[in-house]
């Protein structure tokens, strides 16, 4: 599934970033690799963005960039 | 508390010169004639403007919050009876991937040939901080880690074991806690030990075995090179072509590879450059 799908307080772990632009490049850089836990730590008032641990560091991705996440739970 | 007490034999083979007192004088802006340029590079939020003003004795304004310092602020303060050019940069979290912030870091990392590099790791979040690190080590072996935040990460019941990572990394680690001017001593040690060449690093590179690769790049990095009157880092930016990188195929298109773009949203730090 992608990350987007992920629930509130729920880990999964990335297994890889679609998209080979500038976009995934970003994300690697976040910490954001595959092979890494990902938690869904809590939404924004209007439910997009959303809040993930990653890392120990918490960052928030837009809805359409977590689409772009594999993840498995 | 292991952390402060070791910091003293940082330098690990020039322990023994380590411990005279730092003759350190603030200059504030009076950039002028420095014999070094170090630069101050970082993820965003790591504490590089409070590490710059504790150096030079600014007041540059420091805000908790990522992508406040937008552009290079300068300064200066001499040491041991050398001047060094500090230079804030920027956070970034990658010489990669680049917003605008990101490519004023970049570009003067690559392009700017600093004498030295500092760079400001936060100590609670070292995994993260890591990928940057590497990638400036990538490019330069005249390099110091500032583990900086280490109070924090003592209230959070982290160590880190810092003797460990300057082995792994080669280069200088100082773990400082620069908000109470914690570590300052043994940072401007370890920038001059960089600086004077007492230090020599032997950083942590990534290898890249395929020889069809490394032939790829250096065949490109001596075109650029011509191309480019001497550009440093050639081999770097070869690897971004083959890579497929927009940002750096745009630079060389338009011809702006390499050009450090100068300071300018701090109209008061911008002194005469022309040295």
């Amino acid at each position: 599934m992608t990350l987007d799908k992920l629930k509130m307080g729920r880990t999964a772990v990335v297994t890889g970033v679609r998209n080979q632009s500038t976009e995934r490049r970003r994300l690697y850089d976040l910490g954001i690799t595959p092979g890494t836990p990902i938690e869904n730590v809590m939404p924004s008032p209007l439910g997009d963005p959303i809040a993930y641990r990653v890392r120990s560091a918490v960052i928030a991705l837009r809805r359409e960039q977590a689409q772009l996440i594999d993840v498995e739970e | 508390m292991s952390a402060h007490a070791e910091t003293l034999n940082q330098c690990g083979s020039c322990a023994s010169s380590c411990h005279h007192t730092a003759q350190l004088t603030k200059l504030g802006l009076k950039i002028r004639n420095w014999d070094y340029t170090v630069a101050l590079a970082g993820n965003p939020n790591t504490g590089k403007s409070t590490i710059f003003n504790q150096l030079t004795g600014l007041h540059q304004h420091v805000g908790n919050w990522a992508g406040k310092t937008v552009t290079r602020a300068e300064g200066a303060f001499t040491l041991n009876g050398k001047k060094y050019k500090l230079v804030d940069l920027p956070g970034t979290y990658s010489l990669l991937s680049t917003s605008v912030d990101e490519e004023i870091a970049r570009d003067f990392v690559l392009f700017g040939q600093p004498d030295v590099t500092v760079i400001v790791a936060d100590a609670t979040r070292l995994e993260r901080n890591l990928n940057l690190v590497l990638q400036v080590l990538e490019i330069t072996d005249r390099a110091v880690v500032a583990l900086n935040l280490i109070d924090e990460a003592e209230r959070n019941n982290l160590t880190v074991d810092e003797r460990a990572l300057a082995r792994d990394l080669g280069v200088p680690v100082v773990p400082m806690a620069a908000r109470r001017g914690a570590g300052v001593k043994e940072l401007l040690n370890a920038i001059e030990m960089v600086a004077s060449g007492q230090f020599s690093a032997r950083p942590h590179r990534i290898k890249y075995a395929d020889e069809r690769l490394e032939t790829a790049v250096e065949t490109l990095a001596e075109q650029l090179r011509v191309e480019f009157d001497n550009l440093p880092n050639a081999r770097w930016v070869a690897l971004r072509l083959l890579e497929g990188d927009e940002n750096i195929i745009n630079a060389i298109e338009t011809r702006t590879l390499g050009k450090v773009k100068e300071a300018g949203a701090f109209p008061s730090l911008v002194e005469s450059e022309a040295r």
